[in-house]
């Protein structure tokens, strides 16, 4: 079992856990995911870890609730509260440099965020910044309140740009608006972007991959697809890069942007939506009665 | 010649026991087999329950006086553990059931599993005399029957003997992998004394036991008896570890363990490799037994895990992988499911009761059909599955003959799920994260023939990751060749030779 040790939430429907599982933490690097099966008749669901205490022992993990799954994980697990099953650190560490330079070249990395893909890029960010690259992290969102980690990417971060769709918050704008804009500006300052690495939805990472590639920045894309195992045992997670198909678990969960078939990953990733939609309708109707009395009471008083 | 599906009455099975010590051969071989009773196919595709019900004790003591106690034994050198068939035979004809337990045991620790799904047709019951005399391989001595009977008996009434834990050695072995392989280790490793620790990546221990055979083959509450049984041993289960993530070997000797068995199984799918397999709806068997057994789809939404259900189903392959895949399709609700297989009926390499359970299911066996290409729509779904009739050539290395496509003959099955069971290659995990150890150019680990040691010291292998796709039964004899030798490893160790670095 896998204690909670803190949760927080961090904006609508996003909680982050510390959890207790040493030995993943004392593993752990950056780039890499768990398993996790929150209870025992739940799914499998992969998270890639948003951080981790090696002293202290713990991972942290984002979850957004989207789905049966994580909305009953951030509903109804608290402090002092365990997970069944915690199992990694899986998939392969990113790559600290930059893809066809020589492994003591230094450069500039884009490190572009898309709502809670900006708690999987933290340990990235910082390993990069570790190694003595620099980081630019380019930070985005539908809303202001979908923003997470902007403190914790800012520490690493020797330049952060945050943006937000509705112009709540930062610039208004797409992170593919801001990173061309980078690009740019930094070309036009003798300088460069040397590799970008996005991470968060799946178009999000894919225009961000069509953004640069026609200034030939190498990009990577952290994919998280439906898996089972986690250990290149099942093949569910299975993605098309460069024409060929690879394993997210054990040959990713990076690959290069401008190769991966995002239009086939997305229509892959929809494969159970009827079956998510009916379990999700089912666990809401079970919750019904506890659900909905606290706020009728609520809108009685006030009215 | 006595060829025909009789069931005798309580008194002609009473009387034959009777008389066992009376009968001669001649006489013997002609007695007739003791069928025993099978959910009816009609009923069992609405269920997940076992499909053949047990003989009843009066049954496996009459079928166990058709052995004919050959001298030469065929069905002894037919096991891979060499379980000695005949005598636990005739202790079971004389209705000693604890006598007839304790010898199955002394070879075979899971004899409730292997009477399941060991493939006896090409084991003990492939050279069974009593089948050849009445030329069918089907009226062989149900050997396989009667041990699930004396492990059922022995779970469910007699009580469960435990063997004996030998004196603690203070010697700790890590077994990698819980699966049929590594729990056998694990058991032997008791015996002897050592600490045995299982390192298991899932949440859950029995590897293919729990992952890939289905229930209505191996009832897991059965699987969990036996784990349950180590577990009072004294074996110790860790889950949720991936050697190689979670930890490297290096570090097992590092944190003090003084022997390693690998035991990771063939866990990594082959797909064929034909334009489609990116398609919504196509499945690795790995993946769809895994969901509906391990996970629980069968029981979605009880359990959160969705499997597709659909009505139509192509399953590509002819082992019992293949069977278990087809049977859970129609289990799920599929009304037509198609077994495509590239070669004719006598190649299959399925259990001959797998065929026979799929077929009395209504399986739709499409035998030379080559699978060429999976045909989505628009929406990026399956719909129909692309087959190209062969005919069989010449015999391939194996002895099998080659299937031949033959040139315009293509068919379309109208199907919205494919199902890939043609096969697994070993788990790269391990090989690929420990130095020292030499794989084959298929991906298995070379071992020492008579050790099971790889070629780095104190790191022993067996199961799948040795020998391939194999058997429940080799698996197991090899985790336990492999408890003997570490056993020996240690003592000599122990006497002075120097560690493993």
């Amino acid at each position: 079992m896998f204690p909670i040790i803190l949760k927080e939430t961090l904006g609508e429907n996003v909680t982050l856990f510390e959890v207790e599982a040493p030995r993943v933490a004392r593993r752990h690097r950056a780039g890499q995911f768990v398993m996790v099966r929150p209870h025992t008749a739940s799914e499998r669901i992969p998270l890639t870890i948003a951080d981790v205490d090696k002293e202290r022992g713990t991972i942290t993990l984002v979850v957004q609730a989207v789905g049966k799954t994580t909305i009953e994980m951030t509903g109804e697990f608290e402090e002092g509260d365990e997970f069944s099953n915690v199992a990694g650190p899986l998939g392969n560490p990113t790559h600290i440099g930059v893809p066809g330079k020589p492994d003591d070249f230094r450069g500039v990395v884009a490190c572009v965020a898309g709502g809670i893909g900006a708690a999987p890029m933290l340990p990235i960010a910082r390993a990069f910044r570790d190694a003595g690259h620099e980081v630019v992290t380019v930070l985005g969102a539908r809303r202001k309140d979908l923003i997470v980690f902007e403190d914790r990417l800012g520490s690493v971060s020797s330049e952060l740009l945050v943006c937000t769709d509705d112009g709540s918050y930062g610039q208004k704008g797409f992170v593919t608006d801001v990173l061309r804009g980078l690009i740019e500006r930094r070309r036009a300052a003798g300088g460069d972007v040397d590799v970008a690495i996005a991470i968060g939805p799946p178009l999000m990472m894919k225009f961000c991959s069509k953004t640069t590639e026609p200034y030939r920045v190498p990009t990577l894309v952290s994919l998280n697809t439906i898996m089972v195992d986690g250990t290149g045992m099942c093949g569910g997670c299975r993605v098309m890069v460069g024409g060929a198909a690879r394993y997210v678990c054990v040959d990713g969960p990076e690959f290069d942007g401008h190769q991966v078939d995002f239009d086939g990953m997305m229509r892959r990733q929809a494969m159970y939506k009827p079956e998510e939609a009916a379990s999700l309708a089912r666990y809401r109707e079970k919750n019904h009665t506890c659900r909905l009395e606290v706020p009728s009471a609520a809108a009685e008083r006030t009215s | 010649m006595s060829n025909t599906r009789v069931n005798p009455s309580a008194e002609e099975l009473a009387a034959r026991v009777e008389r066992r010590g009376e009968f001669k051969n001649k006489e013997r071989g002609q007695l007739p087999k003791i069928f025993w009773a099978e959910q009816e196919p009609g009923e069992r595709v609405g269920n997940i329950r076992e499909v053949p019900f047990a003989y009843t004790p009066m049954q496996a003591r009459a079928e166990a006086v058709r052995c004919l106690s050959c001298k030469n034994e065929p069905c002894v050198s037919g096991c891979p553990v060499g379980v000695d068939v005949p005598a636990f035979l005739k202790l079971v004809a004389d209705g000693d059931f604890r006598g007839a337990i304790r010898r199955i045991k002394e070879t075979n620790l899971l004899p409730a599993i292997c009477g399941r799904v060991c493939p006896q047709e090409s084991q003990c019951q492939e050279n069974c005399m009593v089948a050849k005399v009445h030329k069918d391989l089907g009226f062989a001595v149900s050997v396989g029957k009667i041990e699930a009977f004396l492990a059922d008996w022995e779970r469910e009434e007699g009580g469960v003997e435990l063997p004996p834990v030998g004196a603690e050695t203070g010697r700790r072995v890590a077994v990698i992998g819980a699966g049929p392989s590594g729990l056998a280790c694990a058991g032997d490793l008791r015996r002897f004394g050592h600490e045995a620790v299982v390192f298991e990546a899932f949440h859950k221990a029995g590897g293919v036991l729990v992952y890939g055979i289905p229930e209505f083959r191996l009832p897991k509450d059965i699987v969990q008896a036996e784990v349950d049984n180590l577990e009072r041993m004294g074996v110790r289960f860790e889950f949720d570890t991936i050697v190689g993530q979670t930890f490297t070997l290096d570090e097992l000797f590092e944190e003090g363990f003084d022997a390693v068995y690998v035991a990771t199984g063939a866990g990594l799918p082959y797909f064929v490799n034909i334009p489609g397999e990116d398609a919504n709806g196509v499945y690795s068997a790995n993946e769809y037994l895994t969901r509906a057994n391990l996970m629980g789809a069968y029981r979605f939404p009880e359990e959160d895990t969705p499997v597709l259900r659909r009505d139509d189903v192509a399953v590509l392959g002819g082992g019992n992988v293949a069977m278990d895949a087809a049977r859970t399709a129609l289990r799920l609700g599929a009304k037509r499911v198609y077994l495509v297989y590239r070669r004719s009926r006598e190649e299959m390499p399925a259990r001959l009761e797998e065929v026979h359970h799929a077929e009395e299911e209504g399986v739709e066996f499409r035998m030379l059909s080559a699978p060429v290409e999976i045909l989505t729509g628009s929406d990026g779904w399956v719909r129909a599955l692309r087959v190209q009739r062969c005919e069989l050539g010449e015999p391939d290395e194996k002895g099998r003959r080659r299937p031949m496509p033959i040139e315009g003959a293509y068919e379309e099955l109208p199907v919205q799920i494919v199902i890939e069971a043609i096969g697994n290659g070993p788990n790269p995990l391990i090989p690929k994260t420990t130095r020292g150890l030499t794989t084959t150019r298929h991906g298995t680990l070379v071992v020492e023939e008579a050790t099971m040691m790889t070629t780095r010291k104190g790191v022993f292998a067996g199961g799948d990751i040795v020998a391939g796709a194999s058997t429940v039964i080799l698996a197991m004899g090899h985790g336990r060749k492999a408890a003997g030798a570490i056993d020996a490893y240690l003592k000599a160790e122990a006497a002075g030779l120097p560690k493993p670095v």
